[in-house]
């Protein structure tokens, strides 16, 4: 059963000539992690706040683990939801752990779970609980306070969360440390998670599968690779960067394209690279140190060399 | 000095009816604002309105205002206490209509996202972050209402503005600036203590 279902889900906002979202109909696999990709004021955040019910659909239906969303209280509905908002929103005048415990606490937890869980999360995240606990979110920097919001968004333990432009505020090397991250929080926590992002390199990083918006439309969803190699149509194809070659070699593992070693192989120093490393990765690698050949290596051990031909190869 | 010193009776009574009119408005007046200021909170044009019209009540000059209300309730402290409502309401649900609207939207759209309750989304996030205006409101409102009460004594009402009123009409130098000291001081006193509550809500900002 999908976690999340979009069934023919419109929104018309009143006094405003288009629709927010027009007739969306999608379903979200539990465990996956789907980016929803559109240019600003497509309704990417409308559509995500349809889920939570802070927006209802003017027609059609969103299922959560196969029950009408309608049929549960709003209230509730959200507690059992993880919600990042586009601007952050810790409460400041809350503490890093009074803001991590709301959801628990609104749950009505114990007090020695909540404090528990408050460690927890915060050193899910990153932020060593003790340093962190008692600060003020004024205290801390913008990457820090992204970091608590999801902390924030998980305490409760949902299965769903929703992630609105989460990164959107930050400067890029911390949007890529924030977005290492969460991969390998859902690595772990294989939650279904929602995320909303105008930015295509962060959606290509991210997604499990892509939900391509313009003026409130669904255009494509697919899976990062399907998409970049057919996208559906021409604004498709401009917005992912479609002919990007690098952009592409971006989501090919190494592995994929590589050779098994020779039999007489002996390493003598070329450059190496994990086989989980992307095509792109290895192309600047291959550029940068002017060699012809990488060693790729599963763990400290070659597994297979790469070549600049074997990368051209597998584009064709 | 000296006269403080000599008759801290009359000085501790006085005080404590002086005390009592300002006290007993405020609490009346905060319990009026509260409810008036969320009520105003809904719909810009009633507070436009009601705001205007507190603000013109708020011009009257007190002693035009005390008359107009002492066939009403008396020359008494009653006529006195009201007139105190009505100088502060404005200034109470001016800084609590301020105050709750400062908290930005996306702060109480977090709020609802993480299923607060739209009780617990004002009791919990609206109101603290509206505190430290709401209070500042409160320390001017009280040292207003510590102002006007002193004319209560020219309506049967007691108070500190007894000496001073005593004072001029008997010629009394020492009584003028003894009540004119301790009305002071106990302005003084509370707006210290309003300034410690303040003090309190910002730290808890961590700015
Ligand atoms: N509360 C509202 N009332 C009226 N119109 C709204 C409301 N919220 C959004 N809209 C309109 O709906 C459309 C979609 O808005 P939405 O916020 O979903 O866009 P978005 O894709 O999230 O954009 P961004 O990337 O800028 O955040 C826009 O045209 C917007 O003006
Ligand atoms: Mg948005």
């Amino acid at each position: 059963m999908s976690a999340i279902r979009f069934e023919n889900v419109s929104k018309q906002f009143a006094n405003v000539g288009h629709t927010a979202v027009a007739d969306a109909t999608f379903a979200v696999a539990e465990g996956s992690f789907v980016v929803l990709l559109g240019p600003s004021g497509c309704g990417k955040t409308t559509l995500l706040k349809m889920v939570n019910r802070l927006i209802e659909p003017t027609s059609g239906v969103i299922y959560l683990d196969g029950q009408d969303s309608r049929a549960v209280d709003a209230t509730t509905l959200r507690r059992q939801i993880g919600y990042v908002i586009q601007q952050i929103g810790l409460f400041p005048h809350m503490t890093v752990a009074e803001n991590v415990a709301i959801v628990p606490d609104l749950l009505k937890w114990s007090k020695e779970d909540i404090a528990a869980r408050v460690d927890e999360m915060l050193a899910l995240v990153d932020l060593p609980p003790a340093q962190y606990r008692d600060r003020y979110p004024a205290q801390l920097s913008g990457g820090q306070q992204q970091r608590v919001g999801v902390a924030r968004a998980l305490a409760g333990d949902p299965k769903v969360i929703l992630m609105d432009e989460p990164f959107g505020a930050v400067d890029a090397i911390t949007r890529i440390g924030l977005q290492d991250a969460l991969l390998q929080l859902q690595r772990r926590l294989h939650k279904t998670i929602l995320f909303v992002t105008h930015d295509v390199e962060e959606a290509l990083r991210l997604a499990d599968k892509m939900v391509v918006m313009k003026d409130g439309r669904v255009h494509q969803y697919d899976t990062p690779f399907n998409i970049l190699k057919n996208p559906a149509n021409d604004f498709v194809r401009e917005l992912v960067g479609a002919d990007d070659m690098v952009r592409q070699l971006g989501l090919i593992r190494v592995e994929a394209a590589m050779q098994p070693l020779p039999p007489d192989f002996t390493h003598n120093g070329q450059p190496t690279i994990p086989q989980d490393s992307s095509l792109r990765q290895a192309l600047s690698l291959l550029l940068g140190d002017g060699v012809t050949t990488l060693v790729v290596t599963d763990g400290a051990e070659p597994v297979g060399v790469l070549t600049l031909r074997q990368i051209q190869r597998y584009r064709e | 000095m000296t006269y403080i010193l000599n008759n801290p009776d009359v000085i501790l009574r006085l005080t404590g009816q002086h005390l009592y009119m300002t006290l007993t408005a405020l609490v009346i007046s905060l319990a009026i604002a509260l409810p008036l200021s969320l009520l105003l909170l809904r719909s810009e044009r009633l507070a436009n309105g009601v705001l205007g019209l507190l603000g013109v009540l708020y011009t009257i000059p007190s002693i035009a205002l005390l008359i107009l209300l002492l066939p009403v309730f008396g020359l008494n402290q009653k006529s006195v206490i009201v007139a105190l409502i009505i100088y502060t309401q404005v200034i109470l649900v001016r800084n609590m209509v301020v105050g709750m609207k400062g908290v930005p939207a996306y702060i109480l759209e977090a709020a609802k996202g993480v299923g607060m309750s739209g009780w617990q989304s004002w009791r919990r996030v609206q109101l603290p972050l509206a505190m430290p205006v709401i209070i500042a409101g409160l320390r001017i409102a009280i040292i207003v209402a510590i102002a006007i009460a002193t004319i209560g004594a020219k309506f049967g009402a007691g108070g500190l503005g007894t000496l001073l009123f005593d004072g001029i009409a008997q010629n009394r130098y020492d009584k003028i600036v003894a009540g004119s000291v301790v009305v002071v001081l106990v302005a003084i006193l509370l707006n210290r203590l309003l300034i410690t509550a303040e003090r309190h809500y910002q730290k808890r900002h961590g700015s």
